[in-house]
């Protein structure tokens, strides 16, 4: 491949993803208005568009058009830089994310992963610590939130954000701690290489994906440490709006108001995507050999894209069923529950690893 | 485009270390100081040790920094104060400095081995080759080190709980 071709298709794959992930985040947004909204007994956006489907957009236009404050008093170059920097971090980890096999289109053979490319043997390849950089990449998306409440120089700002990043650092150890066991067991750090290990059955229909062989623990461990990395309820103390008006982001309106709210939906989405790549096999899933040549090309993307909406529809449901801890639970849950049971099966994996090896 | 790239994050590495001097406000030096660590795991990456890179954005940009900019908003700490220190200092500091620097540098210049310069793209790089070396060849530093650690961890706790009680 040359470079220029490289440099096309890398353009290409990263605007179509971006282009797709934003328009995820932005109908998470409906979706999620939509499925409390029932939850509740109520119907939800249903006036603009059919079904409300095109209030995402109005939305949008709205956040563009509002008058955009900044408050007085506030430490000016750290406010503005903030929002940026959130947003950002939670657009820049979908670029590891394998999100289907390699496709062929044109001649040119590529994986369907911003970072990964085909090797001399015509094998996938990505970036070798993978999973490793999407961990840091989180870690330095708590800069975002807690430079805000500090600059905003409001006390329910400083508030959120000292919750935020407290609760951000307690269950980072436990989220980094439950993707362990994964990775003793796929024997790789790069994440399309975790997929590989995850392709194949058992008796023809049991897919081998790690939930199934034993690191279904390690799946809740991580789901409830997720949870709280992006602030969802019930772990969403950092903008408790019972308590602190609207946390971290009082004092932010408008366009900015609106890169915290599309930062929090789109590490919602990341994170969906690797626990589906990590424990539920990413993109593998039954193949259905009655389909059309032309249509099964697409399963792999739809086993990801169904994946992801389970997720997200298990954020929702949790928001529409749950209520909020309080934070001294939090800190005790992350710290005296999460993070022993976290090393406990970190050890048992590794016993059993060992056992086999 | 190697040697481009060690230069840019090299002057972005002491430049942020320059700033988190003469920055008077504790969170702008906090900041600063990550940028130094962020070009720090950059030319780990450019040397081909990209498992060390990572960890370094991890532990200090993710976690030690976490914690250094969380304290500074915990107290809010305002501004630096002019500790109104001596002329001698304010006449010979900066180019002392710079004289001791330049002697460093012209000592290490002399001493270096020849043929022991890294060059680029050359260290170990992956995490199991890291791994098998930590686990084999650097075994007592790597034992010595998490003890160090963990009687560290029993000092945070020892003292956490006088404190309370």
């Amino acid at each position: 491949m040359s470079a220029l071709t490289f440099l096309i298709v890398a353009v290409i794959k990263i605007a179509v993803t971006l282009g797709v992930l934003l328009t995820v985040v932005a109908y998470t947004v409906w979706l999620e208005r939509k499925v409390v909204g029932r939850m509740q007994n109520r119907w939800g956006p249903s006036r603009v568009g059919p079904f409300g489907l095109l209030q995402p957009l109005a939305d949008g236009i709205k956040f563009l058009l509002k008058e955009d404050l900044t408050p007085p008093y506030v430490e000016k170059n750290i406010y503005l830089l903030a929002p940026g920097l959130s947003l950002i971090m939670a657009l820049t980890s979908i670029a590891l994310v394998p999100i289907g096999p390699v496709i062929h289109l044109f001649g040119i053979s590529t994986p369907v992963q911003i970072t990964g490319v085909v090797n001399a043997a015509g094998q996938p390849s990505d970036i070798n610590v993978g999973i490793l950089i999407v961990l840091g990449i989180t870690s330095l998306g708590v800069y975002g939130i807690a430079l805000a409440g500090w600059s905003s120089n409001s006390k329910y700002s400083l508030l959120g954000s000292l919750r935020a990043s407290a609760q951000m650092v307690s269950y980072e150890v436990s989220l980094g701690l439950s993707l362990v066991g994964v990775l003793l067991m796929s024997s790789t750090l790069s994440l399309s290489g975790i997929v590989h290990a995850q392709l194949g059955t058992w008796f023809g229909f049991i897919p081998q994906w790690f939930i199934f062989r034993g690191q279904f623990v390690a799946f809740f461990i991580y789901m409830m440490a997720a949870f709280a990395e992006t602030n969802r309820i019930p772990f969403d103390l950092p903008e408790a709006e019972t308590e602190l008006v609207a946390g971290y982001h009082t004092e932010y309106s408008a366009m900015k108001f609106a890169m915290f709210f599309m930062a929090e939906y789109a590490n919602m989405v990341t994170v969906a995507c690797i626990a589906s790549v990590m424990f539920l096999g990413g993109w593998s899933g039954p193949s259905l050999p009655f389909l059309p040549v032309a249509v099964q090309a697409f399963l792999p993307l739809l086993w990801f894209s169904s994946k992801i909406f389970f997720f997200l529809f298990l954020y929702i449901w949790i928001r529409g069923t749950l209520p909020r801890f309080r934070y001294d639970q939090l800190m005790a849950f992350g710290w005296k529950f999460l993070f022993p049971l976290a090393l406990a099966n970190v050890i048992v994996t590794a016993f059993f690893v060992a056992i086999r090896a | 485009m190697h040697q481009f790239l060690f230069l840019l994050f090299g002057a972005f590495c002491v430049g942020g270390a320059i700033n988190l001097l003469i920055q008077r406000k504790t969170i702008n030096s906090a900041l600063s100081l990550i940028v130094v660590m962020g070009s720090l795991a950059l030319i780990y990456l450019l040397l081909g040790a990209e498992f060390v890179a990572i960890v370094q954005v991890i532990i200090y940009a993710g976690a030690i920094m976490v914690l250094y900019i969380f304290v500074i908003m915990l107290l809010n700490a305002g501004q630096e104060e002019d500790a109104k220190g001596s002329n001698v200092a304010k006449i010979f500091g900066i180019p002392g400095l710079f004289a001791g620097g330049m002697i460093g540098i012209w000592v290490l210049l002399q001493h270096r081995p020849e043929e022991k310069l890294i060059p680029i793209g050359a260290l170990y790089g992956p995490a199991d080759k890291v791994g098998m070396m930590l686990f084999t060849k650097y075994l007592l530093a790597f034992e010595v080190t998490s003890i160090l650690v963990l009687i560290a961890i029993m000092g945070a706790v020892v003292l956490a709980r006088r404190s309370n009680s």
